[in-house]
Order: C-alpha cells, then sequence, then structure tokens
C-alpha cells in the first residue's frame, strides 16, 4: 500500500513544535497558540519560539534544557552528532539572552533559536573535522560566515553533525567517526551527506540546522528525514569556512521542520561575503513576510502559477511510491490553482557523469591541502614522498581515496579533454536546458530521490547504486539553481511509513518564489504531519 | 633531502584579518627558527648595472661556429601592501610565519579572493612589455605537492595569461658591444608566491616559513632570443628598470623580488632546429645571469665538439656562485603533469577598454622611450643609459633641465661629482639635499660668469652635503666672481711686482710659467677672478716690455 498525502500514524495531533519537555512549568497546552484547531501563525518552530521568548511565556533557558534533554535522549540511537559542547556554556547562552529580553534589548531575529551545525562547516569554538579521520580534533580559527551570520543574529549552536566524509557520500555511512540513523526507522540511512543535520531537526534535537549541498547533500537526507531542506542558488550563502568539496557546486543549505523555519535561517546566512569571491552581490529580499497564517490565503493562492514536472524524474528506476506522492503533490498545486504541466529535459540523464567527473575533479584538488604538514593528522616519516602517502593514506576513508582518484584522473594530460572539459560541456547543456524549462514554467518539480530511505548497509559496497540514487539532484548543482525539498507523503516502511520528499527547483535567485510556494504547499496540506516515531514515542512516554 | 621530517604543527588562536596591515603575532607555531636567519639584508640599490670585468673575456670564448639559443622566465614579486587573495602583508625578512592567515595557510574552508592591485599592476606590466592584454582571462590552479605550498596547488594562469606576444626594446652598453636589441615576450602571468624551506644544518627536519606563500607574482616569458650571457642580463636588468619605473616592484634580485630562471640550447650555426635545453636556477644577481650562461655554453659547445652531444639532457642546473659553474639539480623524466584547471574560487578575470585604457594613459615614460628622448637631446650613449637606468636620477635630471640648462652640462655633473658623492656616501639622489633647481641655478650661474667653475664645484659639495641654495652661499662666502678688469689687473700688478724673478724667467723664454701666475692670481683673488680675463690680462701685463 502507498501512503501519499495520508497521515501514516494519528500524528498530526502530536505538537508540531517546541517545546517537547519534562518541565513541569511548560505544559503542552500553554505554549502551543496553535495545532489542531485552525491555525493563526504559521506552522514555524523559529516564529513560535520567538513569541514564546518575547512574550515571556517561557525563558531561553527553559527551552535549551528542554531541547538538551530531547537531544540527548534519542541522540544515542541516531548517532547525529560528532561533537556536543559543555552544556554549562549553551546556558550561560540562553541565560544571556534571557538577561537581555528582560532588559527589554532587541533580539536577534534567531535569538534563542537551537541550531546544529554539519561538521564540514568551521566553528571556532568547536571541532570541525568534516568527518574525515585527517581532521580529527581539528578546531578552526575561524567560524564560518554561514555559522558567524547566524551566531551573530542570536542563534545558539548546539552541536556539530555526522556526515560523509567531506561531504562524498549520500548516506552518511561515510563518515569516519560513526553511523547516523534515520529517526523514521533506525535500520534506515538518514541519507546524506548532511545526514546528521537532517536527522537532527527531524528528531527535533534542534530547531534548524546548515547542511551543505553539493550534489543533493541537502535535498536528498531532507527527503529521507522527512524535513524541509533548502538549496540556494549557487552564490546566495558565502562558501567561506565550509571545507570546500567541489567549489563550482557547494552551497550551504538550511533545515527545518517547516519551510518558514529553513527560509528564516537562510534569509539570516545569505547575502554577498567579502571572503567569498562566488558569493553573489544579488540583494537578500525578505521573504520572511511571505510566512503568513494558511487563514489568510485565498481559495487559489498560486493561482496562475506555472509548474512543469520534469517528465525525465518520473520514469525508470523510481519508486512507484514515490512518483505516486509527486503525482499527488501535483494535484495539490493543481488544487492551489496552479497549472501543471510536464516537461522535459532530454539533457537530464548527462547530469549524473557529468557532476561525479567535475566533482571529483575539484575535490582531488581541494583535498591536496590535507597533507598532515601544518594541520590535522600526520604519520611521521623519514621521506617526504613517504609523509604524504602515510598520512593521507592513513587520514582518508575509501570514499575519498576513490573521488581523488577519479579527479586526478580525469584531470590529467591526455584525458582532460575527454573528461573535464567534456563534463563542463555537458554543464553548460544542462544549464541552458533548465534556463529553457524554466522560461516556460515557473517552478520546476521532480522527487527529490528515486527512493524513500533504505537500510543501513544496502548499497554501502555498490557505490554506482549510491550514486544513482543523486540523479535528482546533481542536475540543480550543475545550473547552480535554489531547489526546495518538503515532505509530500509517505511510502510503506519502519513501523510508521517512510517520507517522500517533493523537490521544486527555481529559477536563479528565486528563493523568494520557491519559499512563497512552498509555504503556501505546506501549510495547505492536510491531514498530515512529518513527525517521526521515535519522537511521537517520546513524547508518549 | 635525504631525511626530512615535517614536522607538522598548529595554530593555537588566530583572528582573520580582512583589512589589517599589522603584523600578526598571535600566529604562533609549534616550529619557529632563529630570527637571524633570515634578516633583512642591507638592500643593494644600484644593481642594475651589468658590469664585470670579465665579461667581455667570456664574450671572446663564445664559439664561432655555434649558436646559443636563451629564453628566461623572470618571476617578479608585486609591492602590492597585501598579498594576491588575502589581507596579509608581506614584508621581506620578517620573523617566520609572522605574516599569515588561515588564507595563505589554506586552513580548510579558506577561500582565495583577488587583490585587484594585481590586476592592475599585471595590466601595467604587460602594457609597458608591448603586449596583447586579454581582456577575458582567468586563473587556474596548477597542482603539486610540496611543503611550501599550503593548498597542494598555486593559483596561476595557464592557458588564457592575462598578457602576450610582447616585446622589450633593449640597449646594449657600450662596453659589450653597443646597439639596439629587441627581445620577443611570450607572455605575462599573475600567480602566487610559495613559501619558503627553512633548513637547519645537522637536523634531521625541515621548517616551514609561509610568510611568502601568496604573495603576488607576474611570471614574464621571453621568447628564446638571446644568444649571449650579455644579452640575457641586460634583458633582466630592463625589466628591472621596467618594474621599477612602472612601481610594481622593487625589483630586488638579493631579496628575490625578481628571479630569473634562463632556458640555455646550442645548435651548429646555420641549424634551424633547437638544440635540447638546460633550465639554469639561482642566479642571484646579472652578472650571475651572464657568467652562468657563458659557462653553460662553453659546457654545451665542449661536450658537442666532443661528440658528446647525448650527454646535454632536458635538466635544471644549479649556477654554483662560489665554484663559478653549472651543476645538476634535477633530471626532468618526462613532463611534469600539473593537471591544470580553472580555479572555481575565482570569478573570471574581465577588464574592460576603459580600464585598460585609464592605465595606459597612467603609464610613466618608460626607459626606452626616456633613452630615446636623451639620444635626441645628443647625449651620448654612455650618458643615456646611466641617465635613464635609474628613474629617480631621471627624473632629477628632467627636473634640472626643465630650467632651461643645458642638458649636456647637467649630465654631466650628475654623472661625475654627483655621481661620486652618492657613492662614497651610499646615498640615492633623493636622499641628497641637492635639489634640481638648485642644480640649474648652479650651471647657470657659472654660465653666466657670476662664479667659476672651480667655485660651483665648491658651492656644489655644500649644496650636496648641506643644501641650502646657490644664491645663499654666493653671498654668504661672498664667492661672486670677480669680472671687473681693473680689479683683476690689480691683483695681476700684484703678482707680478711679488714675483720678479719668475717674470725675468718668463721673459727669458720660458714661457709655461704663465701657468704658475695665473694660479697665483687665482690664489689672491680667491678663485673669484674671472679666469678669461685672468688669462687675457695676464698674458698683456707679461709680455708688455715696458
Amino acid at each position: 500500500m502507498i501512503l501519499t498525502l495520508q497521515t501514516p500514524r494519528p500524528l498530526s495531533r502530536l505538537p508540531r513544535f517546541l517545546p517537547f519537555s519534562t518541565n513541569a512549568s511548560i505544559t503542552l497546552n500553554q505554549s502551543q497558540p496553535a495545532t489542531s484547531t485552525s491555525p493563526s501563525p504559521p506552522h514555524s518552530q523559529i516564529l513560535s519560539t520567538r513569541h514564546s521568548l518575547l512574550s515571556r511565556q517561557f525563558s531561553a533557558a527553559d527551552l535549551l534544557r528542554s531541547h538538551l534533554h530531547r537531544l540527548n535522549l534519542i541522540e544515542p540511537h541516531l548517532r547525529s552528532f560528532l561533537h556536543l559542547p559543555d552544556p554549562a556554556d549553551l546556558l550561560a547562552q540562553a541565560d544571556s539572552l534571557d538577561r537581555r529580553i528582560a532588559a527589554g534589548e532587541d533580539v536577534g531575529p534567531l535569538a534563542g533559536v537551537l541550531v546544529a551545525v554539519k561538521d564540514n562547516l568551521c566553528t571556532s569554538d568547536m571541532p570541525s573535522t568534516g568527518g574525515s579521520r585527517i581532521l580529527e580534533g581539528y578546531r578552526p580559527p575561524f567560524d564560518a560566515t554561514a555559522v558567524k551570520r547566524a551566531k551573530e543574529l542570536g542563534a545558539i549552536v548546539v552541536g556539530k553533525t555526522n556526515l560523509d566524509e567531506f561531504g562524498m557520500g549520500s548516506t552518511t555511512e561515510g563518515s569516519a567517526y560513526q553511523v547516523t540513523a534515520n529517526p523514521w526507522d533506525l535500520s534506515r540511512v538518514p541519507g546524506g551527506s548532511s545526514g546528521g543535520s537532517a536527522a537532527a531537526v527531524s528528531a527535533r534535537q534542534c530547531v534548524v540546522s546548515l547542511g551543505s549541498d553539493t550534489g543533493g547533500s541537502v535535498r536528498q537526507p531532507a527527503s529521507f528525514c522527512g524535513v524541509v531542506g533548502l538549496k540556494p542558488t549557487y552564490g546566495r550563502v558565502s562558501r567561506f569556512g565550509l571545507m570546500a568539496y567541489a567549489s563550482s557546486l557547494d552551497t550551504v543549505g538550511c533545515f527545518g521542520s517547516s519551510v518558514a523555519d529553513a527560509g528564516i535561517l537562510l534569509h539570516a546566512i545569505a547575502g554577498h561575503d567579502r571572503f567569498d569571491a562566488t558569493s553573489s552581490n544579488q540583494d537578500v529580499p525578505n521573504f520572511l513576510s511571505h510566512f503568513v497564517s494558511a487563514s489568510s490565503f485565498e481559495s487559489k493562492p498560486l493561482k496562475g502559477l506555472r509548474v512543469g514536472l520534469i517528465r525525465e524524474t518520473i520514469g525508470d528506476g523510481v519508486d512507484s511510491g514515490v512518483i505516486s506522492a509527486i503525482h499527488s503533490a501535483a494535484s495539490h498545486f493543481e488544487e492551489l490553482g496552479c497549472s501543471v504541466n510536464e516537461v522535459s529535459l532530454p539533457s537530464f540523464s548527462l547530469g549524473l557523469p557529468a557532476y561525479y567527473i567535475l566533482a571529483s575533479s575539484e575535490s582531488s584538488s581541494n583535498l591536496s591541502r590535507y597533507d598532515g604538514i601544518r594541520y590535522g593528522n600526520q604519520v611521521y616519516a623519514d621521506e617526504l614522498d613517504s609523509l604524504y602517502g602515510s598520512s593521507r593514506t592513513n587520514g582518508f576513508g575509501a570514499e575519498v581515496k576513490m573521488r581523488i582518484l577519479m579527479g586526478t584522473y580525469a584531470l590529467s594530460a591526455g584525458y582532460y579533454d575527454a573528461y573535464y572539459k567534456r563534463a563542463q560541456q555537458v554543464r553548460t547543456i544542462i544549464r541552458n536546458s533548465f534556463k529553457e524549462a524554466l522560461s516556460q514554467n515557473d517552478i520546476l518539480i521532480s522527487p527529490a530521490a528515486p527512493s524513500a530511505a533504505y537500510k543501513i548497509g544496502e548499497k554501502k559496497n555498490d557505490p554506482l547504486a549510491m550514486y544513482a540514487g543523486d540523479i535528482m539532484t546533481v542536475n540543480v548543482n550543475l545550473a547552480g539553481l535554489p531547489a526546495l525539498v518538503l515532505p509530500c507523503g509517505c511510502v510503506e516502511g519502519g513501523t510508521a511509513g517512510l517520507p517522500i520528499g517533493l523537490q521544486m527547483i527555481g529559477a536563479a535567485f528565486g528563493e523568494e518564489e520557491l519559499l512563497r510556494v512552498g509555504h503556501i504547499f505546506e501549510q495547505t496540506l492536510e491531514n498530515c504531519s512529518f513527525v517521526p516515531p521515535i519522537v511521537a514515542e517520546d513524547i508518549a512516554s | 633531502m635525504a631525511s626530512t621530517i615535517f614536522r607538522s604543527f598548529q595554530v593555537h588562536s588566530f583572528m582573520l584579518y580582512p583589512t589589517s596591515l599589522v603584523t600578526r603575532r598571535n600566529g604562533v607555531f609549534r616550529f619557529t627558527t632563529k630570527a637571524s636567519q633570515s634578516q633583512t639584508e642591507t638592500q643593494q640599490r644600484q644593481q642594475t648595472k651589468v658590469s664585470q670585468s670579465t665579461q667581455s673575456k667570456k664574450l671572446d670564448k663564445i664559439p664561432k661556429d655555434y649558436e646559443a639559443v636563451i629564453g628566461i622566465e623572470t618571476h617578479v614579486q608585486l609591492s602590492t601592501l597585501t598579498k594576491a587573495f588575502c589581507g596579509c602583508p608581506y614584508n621581506y625578512g620578517s620573523h617566520p610565519n609572522s605574516t599569515i592567515c588561515p588564507i595563505c595557510m589554506g586552513l580548510p574552508g579558506a577561500l582565495p579572493v583577488l587583490n585587484s592591485k594585481v590586476i592592475e599592476f599585471a595590466v601595467k606590466l604587460g602594457l609597458a612589455l608591448n603586449c596583447n592584454l586579454a581582456l577575458n582571462s582567468k586563473f587556474d590552479r596548477k597542482q603539486y605537492f610540496y611543503p611550501d605550498l599550503p593548498k597542494g596547488y598555486q593559483i596561476s594562469q595557464f592557458d588564457v595569461p592575462i598578457a602576450t606576444s610582447g616585446f622589450l626594446d633593449v640597449d646594449i652598453p657600450m662596453e659589450f658591444g653597443g646597439g639596439h636589441k629587441r627581445f620577443g615576450i611570450t607572455r605575462v602571468h599573475m600567480e602566487e608566491d610559495a613559501g619558503k624551506l627553512l633548513h637547519t644544518e645537522g637536523e634531521n627536519y625541515s621548517q616551514v616559513d609561509l610568510n611568502r606563500a601568496g604573495v603576488p607574482l607576474l611570471e614574464i616569458v621571453s621568447e628564446p632570443d638571446m644568444r649571449t650571457g650579455i644579452e640575457a642580463a641586460e634583458y633582466a636588468a630592463e625589466i628591472q628598470r621596467l618594474v621599477r619605473y612602472l612601481g610594481v616592484s622593487n625589483g630586488n634580485m638579493q631579496e628575490g623580488s625578481l628571479r630569473c630562471d634562463v632556458n640555455v640550447s646550442i645548435r651548429p650555426i646555420g641549424q634551424s632546429k633547437f638544440g635540447t635545453k638546460v633550465e639554469i636556477k639561482n642566479l642571484n644577481s646579472f652578472s650571475s645571469v651572464s657568467r652562468a650562461i657563458d659557462y653553460e655554453i662553453a659546457r654545451q659547445v665542449q661536450l658537442h665538439r666532443e661528440g658528446q652531444e647525448d650527454q646535454i639532457v632536458q635538466e635544471t642546473r644549479l649556477w654554483e656562485e662560489g665554484a663559478q659553474k653549472t651543476i645538476t639539480m634535477r633530471k626532468k623524466e618526462g613532463l611534469a603533469d600539473y593537471r591544470y584547471f580553472p580555479e572555481p574560487d575565482l570569478p573570471a578575470v574581465i577588464l574592460s577598454q576603459e580600464y585598460v585604457d585609464g592605465i595606459q594613459s597612467s603609464l610613466p615614460e618608460l626607459p626606452e622611450i626616456k633613452r630615446r628622448r636623451y639620444e635626441n637631446m645628443g647625449l651620448s650613449m654612455q650618458d643615456v643609459l646611466f641617465l635613464a637606468n635609474d628613474k629617480n636620477v631621471a627624473d632629477f635630471f628632467d627636473a634640472t633641465i626643465a630650467k632651461g640648462v643645458d642638458a649636456k652640462l647637467v649630465a654631466n655633473w650628475i654623472m661625475s661629482d654627483i655621481a661620486a658623492f652618492m657613492k662614497n656616501e651610499k646615498l640615492t639622489i633623493n636622499e641628497i639635499k641637492l635639489t634640481p633647481v638648485e642644480l640649474s641655478e648652479l650651471i647657470a650661474s657659472i654660465k653666466g660668469g657670476v662664479i667659476s667653475g672651480k667655485i660651483g664645484k665648491e658651492i656644489l659639495f655644500e649644496l650636496l652635503s648641506k643644501g641650502g641654495t646657490v644664491k645663499g652661499i654666493i653671498e654668504e662666502k661672498d664667492l661672486v666672481q670677480i669680472v671687473d678688469p681693473s680689479e683683476i689687473e690689480k691683483i695681476v700688478d700684484k703678482v707680478i711686482a711679488d714675483n720678479p724673478k719668475q717674470l725675468e724667467q718668463y721673459r727669458g723664454g720660458k714661457t709655461k710659467l704663465q701657468g704658475y701666475f695665473a694660479g697665483q692670481v687665482m690664489k689672491l683673488s680667491k678663485g673669484k677672478a674671472n679666469p678669461g680675463l685672468l688669462n687675457k690680462i695676464l698674458l698683456e701685463k707679461l709680455n708688455s716690455q715696458s
């Protein structure tokens, strides 16, 4: 049986947002202005947190304690974090915020918001390993720009999340340290490479999280974990402080349990950064104004919107449950007033090989700096070449080594034209075909992945099968476009079904439109809530 | 480097300095090195002149039946305030690892952002070398592993350099045969410098100093147009002159701000195919460029003569200054594969024609143009080369002649007494107290007869060491020349009266005593008597029989 747009379990009655707490002073009834009753503020943990803090319903310290409680309760099952800071440090931050609120000071739009950060984003107060043994214990001297901006706006970083080593993988099994489980079914992968960040939001270990998306590393785990994942336009968010995997494809992305949360986080971190020459000077529009209550929507709130369903993404090799979910999503769009048409991107299938050549090529170069000389793990040797060889052999995992080898090969004299250059030409074709499709459609939709989350270990020894799973997402990186993934349905699996993500692709720097449409889609998706059983069970207990 | 251990090091505390030019002190490494190891050596200011007495001898050694083919790759370190891709300053001789940041250290997550001055300097040099500028160029990564290369790749330019197909005009000094030569420029491209390895005698490890990592360079590749060591050295000297004129580099070879690697091959005269080329490194002065090449030519010719041309292999040789010879550094095993690809962290370098035109119109008068202008003034080639060698000297000269005094006279003063003074006192022309205005005043005063040439020299040294004005010194010391014939006559009369014996001898036919009398008159007048008048009156008096 396929469950699409159906409530898998009676989870919709459960709170969609904070607090999940054992703290008696914060009862569910008090702190929930709207859930099952007709909503007034939209479904957004950030907005309701802010409302509660500013109206003194509860303090930032209470909020933090209840979250840390949840985080620690669930963490042994999920293992989504590589590093958790001393709770006392976090409490000090929360206390400081409470004092400022009490004093009536202005607090930033992310005040008290608990953010988890993927471990390939540099943080000066916590280790940053990129999930790699070669950077074990490495502590950067600076914060990544995205982290810095979130902190400046009041966010509290609750920890560093697990990932496939340097972002290379689609399951988070490629981490040198641990395997993260999917909150919906602990025997399944959370997706990757930002699996830790996706799982942490899904399991409500944090409010929102930062990830990175080079070929789908935010969107695919968002789909697998039933959360919202936002991959911005290339250049929208500074890459400074993001450990480079493939520089021309890397983007810093956001996870949230709602479109509004992901959008608010993006707004905080987006914009030009003089430390990243590829960051854009384009103004960041104020998309926050679109995050309004569903009750204020018109009857056909998306009237006139042209939605293109990418034909190549709903064919062979895609699970039927996924296809049904996407068709249901298309129907929902039509109900909202959109016109939905199938659109063909003939170059779509070329994206995967082009992506793996370009990403591997760039990564073979970007990872050269991990040589054991200046930082990270070094294997002592008498000869320079042995020092390099042993440090890198010891420090990198199998997947990383494979991609370095592939990339080195593709860039070698005599092969450059056949591989790298050709892949760049394919990239241009793909970019143009998206441009063409987006001139006839306002947004394009597709699944975020060809299947729901699969079992841990299922594809570990079959890299080609794993790479094939990236077919839905890599083209978007090659074209540099923004994309929003949000849960739109479920298929059977686990104890409560497994979420399916809908990918919405917009024009370059069209995040505002994506978020507007995504928010309306989400808020009007009735009888459907994406809270994984591990959270529901915890609340029940 | 048989047994080298590179010890890892860690950064303890760091801040990112976006704009600051302060020396950072908190980049602490587990390794440090003795500060004395790389203290700044006194800057050699006058190194442009290629002067080696041995060179003319070497020239003769070049055999007539072989021809050498020489090309030069020159790396020019740009004197931008900050490095190419980060906000760190670079000062030669700073304490190791004192001017580094996450970006030039290649820390994870750090990204390069191009210093726009690098482009400006590249465009300046490209235009000055008469190149075609690429309005649309890009950066590439050149990949190799070495501990002085923090990122594992050098940001450089590969297939689309910023400037191509230019030329450089050089005047060969008279002592080396003279003549005007034009050497082709293949390309000029932008790149970043690497750090430095420091080896301590007797220790089994090396240390890495990253102060230099990320310093902007321009690499200038010449066509293989040079035929002798002298030509190559003059080419290099002209490059140095050019970068100093343009203000893009201090061009200091000892500090490594200007580095020349030369490629040398030989072939029998008449053969069009190039011989196997050998690269020579470690050339720290123009004379070593010249001598190393001449040595290498002789070595290769010798091998040819002995029928052992197969012993000439493509390799990198090191010039040993002590032994005055080249030795094998490394043999090249095939072509190194640097796996160049476009640098994805930096946008393409797009220049507008207006930008280029703006820089073109702001270029100073370049050495070649200056030399032709001086030549047209009637100056000798020796004068021309001396004056145009140093932009500051040329500016001084130009400012002086702008006051309307004779160019040849100005050149003479600068090249003789002023140059000698600068040399003795180890001063540059900008450091002496004499100003162009006063030099022109001085020359005009002599020419106008206000003072004698002899007095002029005295005033000159006063001006050079203490400053002041010509008028002031003349007044203060009462040095105005005596031009009144009656006054000179009085002195002449006195001298003749005081020297009856010499007068007798003179009149007896020993006429060369005239000089003696003139000297006495000059002495009595404290050097102020007008020499022409003096001699005229003296002769009249001596020869009058009354």
